[in-house]
């Protein structure tokens, strides 16, 4: 840690604690300037299903107490930072008397799976489509295909999504239309749901992959185009170096750094797509969590989701600033600004 | 490489270098205002072309194909209907004619204010320093970084059903953040150059700088940065429709794919019921993405040249 300077640290720091704290507020402050009032929800809910509800006034001032909605604004907003700081976002609505963290317990690891999947992917893909682009040696064809690639680029991952969805899930057959495992699989660390998994992630994280993975060949581009003409690598063809040695070695090895600071730059856009993903796959992740409870009004599970992936953004944001002076030294002068 | 192809080349350069180039008859710029254009001629011509009120539930047999094709029932597609009609029986076409221009809409209106937002912003803290340029700087960080979509999906889910307006308007919140800092950063830069001192001393006021002297200079970035937020503006507002959120009684091509994936249009091979909508919203994308790209060559020359 002795690379990073001790300025620029405190800095990071700040910024994402004052990124949660400001989402954090938001989220809270939002619903409160609303006329919708979610314990009226709850009575609505409990009349559909009982016909009638009898002394609706001591069950509406029941449930506003056990939400603590009667105490004073600053009361319940001390009191909801405290309990966000230990992840505790209450119990859910919809599914009462569940709690919200153990919801996105659940839902989170496979989310988590499908980025980390997905984005190994696209970055592998991207940055190497990205560097033979620039590669004198690579053929001609792919020079001339890639730049027609990049137009997905610019599609939001639920469209590509859609289309996949279509051809191969729906037409095709090849792979399931939605969930994250078969229906009559038993989850355990067994090889039938191990396979099955893999089966049911494949068409979600590709829909993420032809769409991001041509941001990486973009940025990776430029950054051959300027480690090409560079000493070193004159001097390695000069030395009768073997082309590919050269590529891997030379070029790649140098230009890849800076990418890992344009993921800071994404994550965000890549998170809330992956979001929407989730929701027209069904994928049992936070974006389903979070349609879900929209279609219930199930506010406190909307918080705490919104919550949790804005603080997944904004930790991977720091995390990438935090790691890339570390790796590429030389950043070190850049930083100390 | 032979001699030949090097002396062919290099005609070619020189009688690029001869042409009198105007930077902004670019290709990709052309054909990305070509195909916005395009949607937004669909959106005016249709209404005095195509009875609207087919946009209304009912208004036709439900499900129906385009001519030409089958649905699942055996019925075939009519010109009456020539891209079908949805599951509750609206006609496609007058789907598309009253809700495409609607996206766009609230991308530009969004960007726009955003913009505006940004310039106001990004002057200040460049010009101003000081206290006023942390409070801003910070606030531009800690904003880039939240997701938009997940506070809109909280805003919608507490108030309900927005107008087109509400909705552009709050996802403006989130798109001054990439224009505040990139003014920022030229005016610090700008501040310096000899052109601005010179202002100075011949004893210009403040806003004449900024806006005489420093905007023209800025506007290829402008431009690239409203493009890039018409994107990021429209994909949040598909991402809130598709979650079943936005406007609610008009028209948008998120909440028809919304209905669509609700109603099983998947599985059911009602492909021109999803399908038609994605197609218009990846144009549109396809769009911007060449206008960015045009603009990109247009205010950076060296692209112009690199050009392989």
């Amino acid at each position: 840690m002795s690379r990073i300077p001790h300025r620029y640290l405190v800095n990071r720091v700040i910024t994402l604690l004052l990124t949660v704290f400001i989402a954090a507020t938001l989220i809270w402050i939002i619903p409160r300037l609303s006329p919708v009032d979610p314990a009226e929800i709850m009575l609505g809910r409990m009349a559909a299903g009982a016909g009638t509800v009898a002394d609706s006034e001591a069950i509406l001032a029941q449930l506003r107490s056990n939400f603590g909605l009667d105490q004073p604004l600053l009361v319940q907003y001390g009191k909801y930072l405290w309990n966000i700081v230990r992840f505790d976002f209450g119990l859910s609505t919809a599914t009462f008397p569940t709690t919200v963290a153990s919801l996105i317990g659940q839902a989170l690891p496979w989310t988590l799976g499908l980025m980390v999947l997905s984005l190994i992917i696209t970055f592998i893909i991207g940055n190497l489509l990205g560097a033979l682009m620039v590669w004198e040696e690579s053929p001609k064809l792919l020079k001339v295909a890639i730049p027609a690639a990049m137009v997905f680029t610019s599609i939001p991952p639920i469209l590509s999504g859609l289309l996949l969805m279509w051809i191969f899930a729906a037409k095709l057959q090849w792979f399931p239309l939605t969930g994250a495992y078969g229906l009559t699989v038993e989850p355990g660390w067994t090889w039938e749901f191990f396979t099955s998994v893999l089966h049911h992630g494949f068409l979600p994280a590709m829909s993420i992959v032809i769409v991001t993975f041509g941001f990486w060949a973009l940025g990776m581009r430029g950054l051959m185009i300027t480690v090409q003409g560079e000493d070193y690598v004159t001097l390695a063809k000069a030395k009768g170096l073997k082309p590919r040695y050269i590529l891997y070695k030379y070029m790649i090895r140098n230009a890849i750094l800076p990418q890992i600071t344009a993921f800071a730059l994404k994550v965000g856009l890549l998170i809330a797509g992956q979001v929407l993903v989730e929701r027209i796959f069904a994928y049992n992740g936070m974006g389903k969590l979070l349609y879900d409870a929209i279609l219930d009004q199930d506010f406190p599970v909307i918080q705490g989701v919104s919550f949790v992936i804005i603080l997944m953004t904004a930790l991977s944001v720091f995390l990438v600033d935090l790691i890339y002076p570390l790796i590429d030294p030389r950043i070190r002068h850049e930083a100390q600004l | 490489m032979t001699v030949k192809a090097q002396t062919r080349a290099e005609a070619k350069r020189a009688r690029q270098l001869r042409r009198f180039e105007n930077p902004w008859l670019n290709p990709k710029l052309f054909w990305g205002l070509g195909l916005l254009l395009g949607i937004v001629i669909i959106g005016l011509l249709g209404r005095w072309f195509w009875d609207s009120d087919l946009v209304y539930v009912g208004a036709a047999m439900p499900k129906l194909p385009p001519p030409g094709f089958e649905n699942l029932r055996g019925q075939a597609g009519t010109f009456l209907n020539p891209l079908g009609t949805e599951g509750s029986g609206r006609d496609m076409l007058a789907l598309i004619i009253i809700g495409a221009p609607n996206s766009l809409f609230v991308g530009l209106l969004a960007s726009l204010i955003g913009m505006s937002v940004g310039i106001v912003l990004g002057f200040t803290s460049g010009f101003v320093g000081g206290k006023t340029d942390d409070v801003i700087r910070v606030l531009s960080d800690v904003m880039i970084t939240i997701p938009p979509l997940l506070i809109l999906v909280v805003f919608q889910s507490s108030f309900g059903d927005v107008t087109l307006t509400m909705m552009a308007l709050l996802i403006a919140g989130f798109v001054w953040q990439s224009p505040t800092r990139l003014i920022r950063a030229q005016v610090l830069s700008m501040k310096q150059s000899g052109y601005v001192q010179m202002a100075r001393l011949s004893g210009a006021s403040t806003a004449h700088i900024m806006f005489k002297e420093m905007l023209p200079n800025l506007v290829p970035y402008l431009f690239g940065s409203f493009i890039a937020n018409v994107t990021t503006s429209i994909v949040t507002a598909v991402g809130l429709e598709v979650l079943g959120l936005g406007p609610q009684r008009i028209p948008t091509l998120g909440r028809t794919i919304y209905e669509a994936i609700n109603a099983g249009a998947l599985i059911q091979n009602l492909w021109w019921w999803w399908g038609i909508p994605t197609l218009l919203l990846a144009i549109m994308f396809i769009g911007l993405l060449l206008i960015n790209l045009g603009l990109d060559e247009v205010s950076n020359p060296r692209l112009r040249r690199l050009r392989v």
